[in-house]
């Protein structure tokens, strides 16, 4: 989309000085909105040294890193027992036997529709809270268990979608020179889907990654939650922690996000791929009905965005 | 159902918030989304740019965080007093408003150029070329990933239990600290939770009955 848009002509100079105009209107706008909360940051203080002075303690920096510790240890166990559940769950609803398929099926569209964080309640709160058991659940735990039920039928959704997304004549094929329905699944279906899929599964642990967050509000001790604490803190560096904390959170995101555009670009360059996705370029099997915001926006996200323009 | 019974006035102000939040927070998002996808693909480079850097930013921040931002962040501002209610919406809103404006691009993104460049070869500004030509053929591309963005907000509603909002996940708590309200945390979770499931397959209908009366064969 750089320059030659075909949305708007190349500018004459009267178009030329009205998008000046509109363009440092624009500034201005943004200046003024940015220079209000500065300028609020600096009429109550909030650039006092003494709001500051708690991140000169290497104690603090150490905090931090061991919040930053947990949340990616969470966000670790979640993504590799995400990617497990989402593969025997994408199995499941291929399955030819329906008392496999349909309770699966079930399983898998009630998993997406709970929210993570109620979830995550249910499986901190209400499992803790069953009188007479022996059975408590830690924070981490719970939102371990939150993130891979729902991040798992994200990904066997999409994994689904990127199996039956395949032409039928690989399936045909790997019939026809004797393969079982296991070997057709696992050398030939498989291989494909996961490819094609690759990106959604990256940009999903982007998601997985900011749900961790969640954990603050079922006190797991995670990067916000360690803010709040910084908070009660000498000079009550609210704001300050939460600045520090979103860098970092910002800075993981984007380089997982950049990780998954460059898999992307890859993989769309790869000729095994083109072959297959080449078939038939509308049907982007992230752009269906019922399709998760995830695979909504990883389709968006790839270069070109849905379909390439001229 | 003791639960739900002996609870209804709680549960009442629970879903009330809930909806407050959801349908508050979607326009904003609706308003503020449209906004940020028009600068997105408008000829102006600067209004491009901080349209990126605001999607890049907010896409890339937990909405915990965001909710963080606002609701305890913004009374250490000195600012005149809002309730949580009214930060909360702004913080969802904010947070969707981007899925909004990248829905809307893509949308843009999926008319065929020969449209546009149609339009501008019968000489229409940008304006036009958007407003008569375009936008009316992106909208209906746009609306099943746009119900998406929706179900992904009404669930995120959901965060703002943390906040001092007694919406449906908080009702949890109301009801586990008082000492004479009936129903034990689980069996309330669990009715939050089919709620949510009941709700989100009500917007997935919607989108499918959507998705069927405007598909477009091209």
């Amino acid at each position: 989309m750089s320059g030659a848009s075909v949305l708007y002509d190349v500018p004459g100079p009267r178009a030329m000085r009205r998008n000046r105009i509109l363009g440092v209107a624009t500034s201005l706008v943004v200046l003024a909105i940015v220079g209000f909360i500065v300028y609020r940051f600096a009429v109550s203080g909030q650039f006092d040294a003494a709001r500051w002075n708690l991140f000169t303690y290497a104690q603090v920096w150490e905090g931090l890193v061991q919040a930053l510790g947990a949340t990616l240890g969470a966000f670790l166990t979640a993504a590799v027992g995400s990617m497990l559940l989402g593969f025997v769950l994408a199995m499941g609803r291929l399955s030819e036997h329906a008392w496999v398929r349909v309770p699966v099926t079930a399983l898998t569209e009630l998993m997406r529709a709970v929210p993570v964080l109620v979830m995550m309640m249910i499986s901190y709160y209400g499992i803790n809270s069953i009188p007479d058991s022996s059975f408590k659940m830690t924070p981490y735990a719970a939102v371990v268990v939150g993130l891979v039920l729902y991040n798992g039928s994200v990904l066997a959704e999409a994994l689904r979608a990127g199996i039956e997304s395949l032409p039928r004549g690989q399936r045909e094929a790997g019939y026809s020179v004797g393969l079982r329905k296991t070997g057709v699944m696992v050398f030939i279906l498989l291989p494909q889907a996961v490819r094609a899929v690759l990106p959604v599964i990256v940009a999903q642990l982007v998601v997985t990654l900011k749900d961790t967050a969640l954990g603050f509000i079922i006190t797991y001790p995670e990067l916000i939650y360690y803010a709040k604490y910084l908070s009660s803190q000498p000079g009550r560096p609210l704001l300050q922690a939460g600045i520090v904390v979103a860098v970092i959170y910002i800075t993981i995101c984007i380089l997982l996000s950049w990780f998954a555009r460059w898999l992307e670009v890859r993989t769309r360059r790869s000729p095994k791929v083109a072959a297959i996705a080449g078939a038939d370029d509308d049907a982007d099997p992230r752009l269906r009905v019922g399709g998760t915001l995830t695979e909504t926006m990883s389709a968006l996200d790839a270069p070109g965005g849905g379909r390439r323009r001229g | 159902m003791d639960a739900i019974f002996g609870n209804l006035d709680l549960w009442g102000i629970a879903i009330l918030n809930t909806v407050t939040l959801f349908v508050g927070g979607g326009l904003l998002a609706l308003v503020l989304g449209t906004m940020v996808g028009a600068m997105r693909v408008s000829p102006i480079p600067i209004a491009r740019a901080v349209a990126t850097v605001y999607v890049s930013v907010i896409r890339n921040t937990p909405l915990t965080l965001v909710f963080f931002f606002f609701v305890f962040g913004y009374p250490k501002l000195d600012l005149p007093e809002i309730e949580f209610m009214p930060l909360a919406v702004l913080a969802l809103g904010i947070y969707t408003a981007t899925y909004v404006a990248e829905v809307l691009r893509a949308g843009i993104n999926t008319v065929p150029p020969g449209q546009a460049e149609a339009a501008r070869a019968l000489g229409m500004p940008f304006g036009q070329v958007m407003s008569l030509v375009v936008l009316p053929q992106a909208f209906r591309s746009v609306v099943p990933p746009m119900m998406s963005v929706f179900i992904a907000l009404l669930k995120n509603t959901t965060v703002a239990a943390g906040f001092s909002i007694a919406e449906l996940a908080a009702l949890r708590a109301t009801i586990a600290d008082s000492a004479d309200r009936p129903g034990s945390v689980l069996e309330i979770l669990l009715w939050v939770a089919l709620i949510f499931v009941v709700l989100v397959m009500g917007l997935a209908l919607l989108q499918r009955h959507f998705e069927k009366k405007w598909r477009i064969v091209r």
